[in-house]
C-alpha cells in the first residue's frame, strides 16, 4: 500500500496512526540488525507522536497529507533535542537546539519522524560505507552497498522499515542510492527544499529530497516540504509545485533526449557502463516512446567534465563548510595544551579519512596562488554545463541517463579507491552543478537480479514534467517496486 | 602640538592610510534575527546563526543595507551591485571559523572624505562584513599564552560592520586623527553607528609608512591594530614612524608587518610577518545571493539623508563669510542651525560666531534663535559690552527670557559716551608716560598701552564700559593732539 493511501486511511479514520508506526517499527525490530540502517530509531517520541495524531483524528481534526505516515531523516538534518551526527563522531554528544524546516514542514503535515538514518560521514561517499557508525547494507543484497551518501534512507525505505524518507543531493546522494536499492528517489531543483538545517556538505549543490516506493509518494512527500522559506537565502519564492495533479497526465507529445556522454553509447560516452544496466535505460526509452514521446540520442558534451569540477568545487565549499567544527562550541573535543592543537586534535580524532581527503583537497583548490586554476578553472566549467544543459533543453523537454553506472557493487569493492568510488556518482553530478532537478526510477534488474534505476532530467523548476515521465516508466514496470512490505 | 603626538621628522614624510571598522546601529544582527545591542549578559544575544552552529544559514539583514548605501553616499562612493565571501581562518571568537565579508566586490566603490581644512581624502571601498565574538582569557594577568583557561561570548558575532578603507592620502598623526574625527561625525549624523571608540563599536587600524621628503615612491607599510583612541591613533603613529625612520637611518630595513600598539608601554610590537599572515581563501559565500540595490531604492536613501557635516560648514561658512574651517567648532557643537536663525533674524555674523566658540560651549540650552538675536543686536547697538552681553547670553542659555530684561535686571546701561570722554580724560591725567608710550609707540606698542587703558576703564566701570568705545576715544585724542 502507498504512503499516499495509508495517510488516506488515516485522516478518514480507517487506520491508526499507532497502528501503522508499530507496524514499521516491527519491521524494523526484524530487519535492522541484518541492514543498519539506521542511526537512531526514535520508536518512543514516534509512538507518542501516532497516539496524538489518532487523537486529532478522533476529534475530527485532520493531521494533513501525511497523516500518520512514519518519516525517517538523514542524519544530516537537524532534530531538535535529537542528536543528529551527520555519521561523524565529530558530532558526539550534540543535540540540536532548532528543528530543520524540512522537519517543520513534516510536522506540520501530520508526519511522524520515526528515526535519524545511517549515512556516509558529512554526506561524502557513494556506499554509506564511509559512517563512523558501521555500513548500511543493500535490503536488495546484504554483501552489496546500498549506495550513498543517503544510503540509510534508501534502505530504510527498500527493506520496508519506513514508507517514505528524506535524503541529501550533493552529487547523487539521494538518486544513486535510491537506483542501488530499487525505489524512487528525487533531487528537486536547486532551491526548491529549504536547506534551513541541513548540515551543509557543499552548499551550492546540496539538495534535500524525497526516497519512496512509488513516484505518487514521491510526490507526495516532495509537495509537503517544497516552498520558499525565507530562513534559506537560496530559496526559490515561489510555493510547491502541483506535481500529484500532473501524475497521470502521461508524456505524449514530450521530447526527451538520452545524454549519450552519461550512458556510456557514441563516440564520446564515458566508460564503466554495464551492459544490462545500458539495456534497461533503452527499454526506458521505448517505453517512452510508445507512450507518445519522442525520444532520441543527444549529446551534452560537458557533462564528461561534471566529475573534475565537481570534486574541487564540493570540496572546497566542504573545507570551509566543515570548520566549525572545532571543539569550541559543541560535539567531540579532544583537549590539548592551547586552542590550536585543541583543534587540531579534535579534528584529527573526530573526521574519517575521506572527509580529511576532501577537507584537504577543499583548502588546496582555495589556497594563494591556486585558486585559479582549480576553483576558478572549474566554476567555468560549472558555467559550461549550464550553457550545455540550456542548449539541450531548447530541443528536448527531458533528458535521460542511468541513474549509475552498474549495480549495487560488493560492500569493500571500492571503499580503498576513492576515484573508482568517484565514478559511482558520474551520471548525476551534471544535474547538481546545473542546479537542475533529476530522479531516479527503478526500471527492472540487471544480469545479477539487483534493481536498476533510470534518470529522468528535466531543466529548472521542470519537476512537474519530470514526474510525469517517471510515473509512465514506473507504469511500465508494474508499480510499486522494492517494497518487501 | 604636544610632543608626544608630533609625527612631523625632519626630512621624513609620513604616509598613513586607515581602515576604520564601525558596528552599524541596526536592531538585529547582520545575518540573523539575534539582537544587536551593547553590554548584554555574556550569550545571551545570539541564535543558531549567530552561534555558527551546523545546519544553520545566514539571511542578509536589509537595514544593514540601507546603513551601508548611507555610509556610500556620505563618502561619495559609487554604490554598486555586491557579493559576499568567506573568508577563511580559524578562530575560536569566529563560530564558522570564517567570516562573511566582502571581497572584490564590495557594496562601496572609491569615494572620498573632506577634511574639515578642504582636503579630500580618498576612500578605496567600504564593505559590509560580521563582526566575531569576544576572548576574555583568564589567569596569567589576561594574555593568551598564560592564560588558564578562556573564555567565549558570543553577543558580538555576527553584528554588522562597515569596514571602511582609506586610500594613504593622510600625512600626520593630527590628518589621521581630524580623519577619524570627521568620519566619526558623518556617521553618527547619518544614523549609521554610534562611533562609540571606548565601547568598540568604532575600530581603527592604522597603516603606516615613511619616505624621505620629495621621494614618490611608497615605503614598506605596517599595519598597527588594538588602537582604541584617538589618542592612541596620535601616540601610535608617532610611535611607528619614528621607529621606521630609526631603521632606515640605520641602514635597516622596514619589514611588511602587522603590529600591535601597547597602550601602557607606548610601542607597537610585531603581531606577524608577512610570511606569518594568513591565506584566507576567499571565494564566494555560497549560502547569499548577490546585493542588487535598485537605482529607486539608492535614490530614496540619498533624498532622506541629513545634511553632512562638511556641508553643514559649506552653509555656514557662505552665510557668514568666513573659510569652512572656522565653522568647523559651530557644525561640531551643533549650534550651526541656531547660528543660521540667528543671521537670518539680522544678527552679525561674526559676533554670532564669536558667541558659539567662546560662550556657547556647553550648547545652546534655553537660548533661542530670537533671544540670540535679540542680543547680539543689543551688543552691536551699543546697548551692551561685550562682557555684558556674555553675561545676559549666560541667563538665557540657562534660564531663557528677554535679553532687554535680564539686562535690565542686571542693571546693565549703556554708559554714555561723554560720560566715558571724562574718564579716560582723568586716566590720561594719572598715566602721563603710559599716555605718551601709547601716541608715540609703534603698531605692539600702540597695542599694549590701549589694552592697559580700556582694562583701567573696565575695572574703574565694572565692566560697563564698552571696549570699542575706549579705544574710539583713545585713537581720536591721539591723533587730534
Amino acid at each position: 500500500m502507498s504512503a499516499f493511501s495509508l495517510a488516506g486511511s488515516v485522516r478518514s479514520g480507517e487506520r491508526t496512526a499507532r497502528s501503522i508506526v508499530e507496524e514499521h517499527l516491527a519491521a524494523i525490530a526484524d530487519g535492522e540488525t541484518e541492514i543498519n540502517a539506521f542511526n537512531l530509531v526514535m520508536a518512543d517520541s514516534a509512538l507518542e507522536r501516532a497516539d496524538r495524531l489518532d487523537a486529532l483524528v478522533a476529534k475530527g481534526g485532520d493531521p494533513g497529507p501525511l497523516a500518520g505516515i512514519p518519516v525517517a531523516l538523514k542524519d544530516n538534518m537537524c532534530t531538535r533535542g535529537v542528536p543528529t551526527t551527520c555519521g561523524s563522531r565529530i558530532l558526539d554528544g550534540w543535540r540540536p537546539p532548532y528543528n530543520a524546516t524540512v522537519v517543520e514542514r513534516l510536522n506540520d503535515a501530520g508526519a511522524v519522524l520515526l528515526g535519524k538514518t545511517n549515512m556516509d560521514e558529512f554526506a561524502m561517499g557513494s556506499s554509506t560505507e564511509n559512517s563512523a557508525f558501521g555500513p548500511t547494507f543493500n535490503p536488495c543484497d546484504t554483501t552489496r552497498v546500498p549506495g550513498g551518501s543517503s544510503g540509510g534512507s534508501a534502505a530504510a525505505v527498500a527493506a520496508g522499515f519506513t514508507p517514505l524518507s528524506l535524503g541529501s543531493d550533493t552529487g547523487g546522494s539521494i538518486r544513486q542510492p535510491a537506483a542501488l536499492c530499487g525505489v524512487v528517489g528525487v533531487k528537486p531543483t536547486y532551491g526548491r527544499v529549504s536547506r534551513y538545517g541541513l548540515v551543509a556538505f557543499a552548499s551550492s549543490l546540496d539538495q534535500i529530497g524525497p526516497f519512496a516506493n512509488s513516484v505518487v509518494d514521491a510526490a507526495m512527500l516532495l509537495e509537503v516540504i517544497a516552498g520558499h522559506d525565507p530562513m534559506d537565502s537560496t530559496s526559490i519564492p515561489a510555493a510547491a509545485p502541483d506535481l500529484l495533479g500532473v501524475l497521470d497526465q502521461g508524456v505524449e507529445g514530450l521530447r526527451v533526449g538520452i545524454i549519450e556522454e552519461i550512458s556510456g553509447s557514441g563516440p564520446t560516452g564515458l566508460e564503466g557502463f554495464s551492459p544490462d544496466v545500458q539495456s534497461r535505460l533503452a527499454e526506458a526509452a521505448e517505453t517512452l516512446a510508445a507512450a507518445g514521446a519522442t525520444v532520441e540520442k543527444t549529446s551534452v558534451p560537458s557533462t564528461v567534465f561534471g566529475l573534475s569540477a565537481y570534486y574541487v568545487i564540493a570540496p572546497a565549499e566542504a573545507s570551509s563548510n566543515l570548520a566549525r567544527f572545532d571543539g569550541v562550541r559543541f560535539g567531540l573535543r579532544v583537549d590539548a595544551e592551547n586552542t590550536v592543537d585543541m583543534n587540531a586534535a579534535t579534528r584529527t580524532a573526530g573526521f574519517g579519512d575521506e572527509v580529511k581527503r576532501r577537507i584537504m583537497l577543499g583548502t588546496y583548490a582555495l589556497s594563494a596562488g591556486y585558486y585559479d586554476a582549480y576553483y576558478g578553472k572549474s566554476q567555468k566549467v560549472r558555467t559550461l554545463i549550464v550553457e550545455d544543459f540550456a542548449r539541450a533543453y531548447g530541443s528536448y523537454d527531458l533528458l535521460l541517463s542511468p541513474t549509475a553506472p552498474t549495480t549495487a557493487f560488493p560492500i569493500g569493492e571500492k571503499i580503498d579507491d576513492p576515484m573508482l568510488m568517484y565514478l559511482s556518482d558520474v551520471c548525476t553530478i551534471p544535474s547538481n552543478l546545473a542546479g537542475h532537478p533529476a530522479m531516479s526510477v527503478p526500471f527492472g534488474v540487471g544480469d545479477d537480479g539487483l534493481p536498476v534505476g533510470v534518470q529522468v532530467l528535466a531543466p529548472a523548476n521542470g519537476e512537474a514534467s519530470m514526474f510525469r515521465a517517471a510515473a509512465v516508466l514506473e507504469a511500465a514496470t508494474g508499480g510499486l517496486t522494492g517494497s518487501t512490505t | 602640538m604636544s610632543p608626544e603626538t608630533c609625527s612631523g621628522i625632519d626630512g621624513w614624510e609620513v604616509v598613513i592610510g586607515l581602515e576604520v571598522h564601525a558596528e552599524l546601529a541596526t536592531a538585529t544582527k547582520l545575518f540573523s534575527g539575534a539582537r544587536n545591542e551593547f553590554g548584554g549578559e555574556p550569550n545571551t544575544q545570539v541564535d543558531p546563526v549567530s552561534l555558527g552552529l551546523p545546519g544553520s544559514l545566514p539571511v542578509l539583514n536589509e537595514k544593514a543595507v540601507e546603513l551601508a548605501i548611507r555610509v556610500g553616499l556620505a563618502l561619495n562612493c559609487v554604490v554598486q551591485p555586491s557579493e559576499f565571501a568567506r573568508k577563511n581562518y580559524f578562530y575560536p571568537d569566529m563560530p564558522k571559523d570564517f567570516q562573511i565579508s566582502q571581497f572584490d566586490q564590495p557594496i562601496n566603490g572609491e569615494g572620498w572624505l573632506e577634511l574639515p581644512d578642504g582636503r579630500r581624502i580618498g576612500i578605496e571601498r567600504a564593505h559590509l562584513e560580521e563582526d566575531t565574538g569576544k576572548s576574555t582569557h583568564v589567569g596569567g594577568g589576561g594574555r593568551i599564552h598564560e592564560a588558564s583557561y578562556s573564555l567565549v561570548d558570543y553577543n558580538r558575532a555576527g553584528v554588522p560592520l562597515i569596514e571602511i578603507v582609506g586610500k594613504p592620502d593622510l600625512r600626520s598623526a593630527d590628518d589621521a586623527r581630524a580623519y577619524v574625527s570627521e568620519l566619526r561625525a558623518i556617521l553618527v549624523t547619518i544614523g549609521a553607528s554610534d562611533g562609540k571608540m571606548e565601547e568598540g563599536s568604532m575600530r581603527v587600524d592604522c597603516n603606516v609608512s615613511v619616505r624621505p621628503v620629495g621621494e614618490e615612491e611608497l615605503g614598506t607599510r605596517c599595519e598597527v591594530k588594538n588602537i582604541n583612541s584617538l589618542r592612541s591613533l596620535g601616540r601610535a603613529i608617532a610611535y611607528e614612524s619614528r621607529r621606521q625612520v630609526d631603521l632606515i637611518t640605520l641602514g635597516q630595513k622596514v619589514d611588511q608587518q602587522t603590529r600591535h600598539w601597547n597602550e601602557e608601554e607606548g610601542r607597537t610590537h610585531t603581531l606577524r610577518s608577512k610570511e606569518e599572515a594568513f591565506d584566507y581563501r576567499y571565494f564566494p559565500e555560497p549560502d547569499l545571493v548577490p546585493v542588487v540595490p535598485s537605482t529607486e531604492w539608492i535614490d530614496q536613501i540619498r533624498m532622506a539623508m541629513p545634511l553632512l557635516p562638511g556641508e553643514r560648514r559649506h552653509r555656514l561658512a557662505e552665510e557668514a563669510d568666513i573659510r569652512p574651517e572656522a565653522a568647523a567648532l559651530a557644525v561640531e557643537r551643533g549650534l550651526d542651525d541656531l547660528a543660521l536663525a540667528a543671521m537670518d533674524l539680522g544678527a552679525d555674523p561674526a559676533r554670532v560666531l564669536v558667541h558659539v566658540e567662546n560662550n556657547l560651549a556647553d550648547g545652546q540650552g534655553t537660548l533661542t534663535a530670537d533671544g540670540f538675536a535679540a542680543l547680539v543686536a543689543m551688543e552691536t547697538g551699543g546697548e551692551l559690552t561685550a562682557t555684558q552681553a556674555k553675561t545676559v547670553l549666560a541667563d538665557l542659555v540657562s534660564s531663557g527670557g528677554d535679553p532687554a530684561l535680564v539686562a535690565a535686571a542686571h542693571g546693565f546701561e549703556a554708559m554714555e559716551s561723554s560720560e566715558l570722554e571724562g574718564l579716560v580724560e582723568s586716566l590720561i591725567a594719572d598715566h602721563p608716560e603710559d599716555w605718551e608710550a601709547f601716541v608715540g609707540g609703534d603698531e605692539s606698542e600702540r597695542k599694549k598701552k590701549s589694552g592697559f587703558f580700556v582694562g583701567q576703564i573696565m575695572k574703574t566701570t565694572k565692566g560697563q564700559a564698552d571696549g570699542r568705545l575706549v579705544n574710539e576715544i583713545l585713537e581720536r585724542r591721539s591723533t587730534s593732539r
